[in-house]
């Protein structure tokens, strides 16, 4: 392969190991993650119910920055209408009263939705480091059909217990059917 | 229950052995292959039609809203009519994308990437119609709490108030979480495509989308959360819509009734638009595998149950215009039904409460052609029922002297019917350059994506014999 040509001058970013089905990929994330691998990821084209558990992920944080978006639509929603209508501009509507609280909650309740969907969306971005265009991954050919029909599991470089030998015997040992050397 | 409940096997979401690779080349294949003639023939007729919208909205802003058939006593015609049609079509594909995703409804992965397309389409063609028939449109800006020359804020104690806040905000939510589901597709688009453009193309909307389940865990739990937000969304938005009319103290329109009524209305007709738009697309695409006469099947039983709700909140209006005993109630349901407009009560009556119960067979339910005719007619009827509530009430209220009859002049008609040239030159570039139907999510639905399907090893099981579906 071309890749393995250049492979001199090159620093090798990990290894990536294909496996052939949902089971076996998740064989093998349980088995990197008792071997003690801290940066490897499996890739596959959809979500495989039970992975998180298979790789010791801890629940994802992003609930928490949804609450903390949605409680400042909540106040910033309720405090606009509140300053804008008793403090800003009072007007006598009717006779109502400025602060006219259940006339509020609908508009109070739009912004909170609507903070709390920015948090959800681009704090999904946020966690997930997207936009990020370039993907040292996307230099293996193969890697194109991770969102249509294979299973990989990259191990990095970067992981204290790295050893491009002993990884990749762990890998095939895991059922990989084929391993490739990734280069930055 | 019954002796016989024991385990049903569920039938399968998609048809045929569909493999991970078959289902990616069957959606996304669509893309890369040539363009059809009759896709060229469709958009020349919607870019006529979104044309003439421009040309009337153009018209309406020069001549001010007099150019439509308002008059002194029914101030309120077409422009809300559609307004509330529009977006309550758009209700049913919040319903499919967020509302049966919490249900864990499988069979909403096959409609729900179109479903939301339409909900996004529908609010663009339902917000024209808030927008412009303020008549200066130049001070639209006066809607929103921005600081102006006047130092005033908008009034928050009113409902047409809260619609702005409703509206815009369903729209970008929307927006959002149809975009969200997008991702994984568009990296799929983006590894596939041939030419070096489309990649790059897709490629940006992709953000680098890698498929790692360290991506995935995040992924799931915003478009859970995402779902979770929407769901109470979409239902008030709904409601603040109906407010419009139910805050006020108009016969007819000042009732408790009109929330619910209003939500199960936009779902009932929404639903019809997507079965209409279902039945359209995977016959020309061939998705027939994908979107089974089984979805069309359940989707037709939402629109019968939901009918029935709308054709219940029509008789106890009527018990309660009766039971309230007030007087000026009483005459705008009898004048509904029976004054100058019993001929648009009739037709919403017979589309909406008498024109669903085909439904009550299976036989009708799992029918292409019954269900393509009736959900036509549901939208008709949908169209007749926000008609009938508009205009009826405002005809004919307090003081006999004030009465009048309304007509809708040809540039409220032109307008309309422009309005389909918007939604469909949208929809027309959505099916030609966009992945119609959620691969990953597709893929997840089939019974090898469960990591249970294999055996101990791994291995692909043995191959059980199939129980032949009975017909």
């Amino acid at each position: 392969m071309s890749t393995k040509e250049k492979s001199n001058d090159r620093k090798v970013y990990g290894l990536l190991a294909e496996y052939a089905n949902p089971a076996k990929l998740m064989r093998a994330a349980k088995l990197s993650n008792r071997a003690g691998y801290k940066k490897y990821d499996a890739y596959s084209p959809f979500p495989i119910h039970g992975m998180d558990d298979a790789m010791g992920l801890k629940n994802s944080k992003l609930g928490w920055i949804v609450l903390s978006h949605g409680l400042v639509g909540f106040a910033g929603g309720l405090a606009l209408q509140i300053w804008t209508s008793s403090i800003a501009y009072p007007i006598n509507i009717g006779g109502k009263p400025f602060v006219n609280i259940p006339a509020f909650i609908p508009v109070t309740f739009e912004l909170t939705i609507l903070l709390s969907a920015f948090g959800a969306v681009f704090g999904m971005f946020f966690l997930n480091n997207m936009p990020k265009h370039y993907n040292t991954l996307f230099n293996s050919d193969k890697f194109a059909r991770v969102t249509d029909d294979k299973f990989f599991i990259c191990v990095e470089a970067s992981d204290d217990m790295f050893s491009l030998e002993e990884t990749e015997k762990f890998l095939r040992d895991a059922g990989a059917t084929d391993v490739e050397v990734i280069y930055e | 229950m019954s002796t016989n409940s024991g385990y049903v096997v569920e039938k399968p979401l998609v048809k045929g052995n569909h493999t991970f690779s078959s289902i990616t080349a069957l959606v996304a294949d669509i893309v890369e292959k040539p363009t059809p003639l009759w896709w060229y023939i469709a958009f020349g007729i919607s870019n006529l039609l979104l044309g003439l919208l421009f040309a009337m909205l153009a018209y309406l802003i020069w001549e001010g809203t007099g150019v439509w058939g308002l008059n002194n006593t029914v101030a309120w015609g077409w422009a809300i009519i559609n307004f509330v049609w529009w977006v309550g079509i758009g209700h049913a594909g919040t319903l499919i994308s967020a509302i049966l995703y919490l249900f864990r409804q499988g069979w909403r992965t096959a409609i729900n990437r179109f479903a939301e397309a339409m909900t996004i389409f529908a609010v663009m063609c339902a917000g024209i119609f808030p927008a412009v028939h303020v008549g200066r449109i130049w001070v639209i800006y006066w809607i929103f709490p921005l600081p102006n020359q006047m130092q005033m804020w908008p009034n928050f104690n009113s409902p047409l108030l809260w619609d702005v806040f409703a509206v815009s905000t369903y729209f970008t939510v929307s927006l959002l979480f149809w975009y969200v589901g997008l991702v994984p597709d568009f990296a799929t688009l983006r590894d596939r495509v041939k030419s070096k453009l489309g990649a790059k193309i897709y490629g940006f909307f992709a953000l680098g989308w890698t498929g790692g389940n360290r991506q995935w865990q995040h992924y799931e739990k915003s478009y859970l959360l995402l779902a979770g937000l929407a769901t109470p969304l979409v239902l008030s938005v709904h409601t603040i819509v109906s407010f419009d009319f139910a805050v006020s103290i108009i016969p007819g329109w000042h009732t408790t009734i009109f929330p619910p009524y209003f939500v199960a209305g936009a779902i009932f007709s929404g639903f019809a638009m997507v079965m209409t738009l279902m039945l359209i697309a995977r016959k020309i695409y061939g998705l027939e595998d994908i979107m089974t006469d089984d979805h069309m099947e359940k989707m037709n039983i939402i629109i019968l149950v939901t009918g029935w709700m709308v054709g219940f909140a029509y008789i106890m209006e009527f018990f309660i215009a009766w039971y309230g005993g007030v007087e000026y109630e009483k005459f705008a349901f009898v004048n509904r039904a029976f004054g100058p407009y019993a001929w648009a009560y009739w037709i919403m009556m017979f589309c909406n409460v008498v024109a669903p119960n085909f439904f009550w067979f299976k036989k009708m339910r799992r029918s292409v052609a019954v269900s393509f005719v009736l959900s036509i007619v549901v939208n008709i009827g949908m169209w007749f029922e926000r008609f009938v509530i508009t205009v009826t009430s405002l005809a004919q209220d307090f003081i006999p002297g004030s009465w009048a009859y309304y007509s809708p002049t040809w540039v409220d008609v032109l307008t309309y019917v422009g309005t389909f040239g918007l939604f469909f030159t949208n929809f027309l570039l959505f099916l030609r350059f966009m992945p119609m139907v959620a691969i990953a999510e597709i893929k997840m639905v089939l019974p090898q994506a469960d990591p249970h399907y294999y055996d101990e090893d791994g291995n692909e099981p043995e191959p059980v014999e199939q129980i032949e579906e009975s017909k």
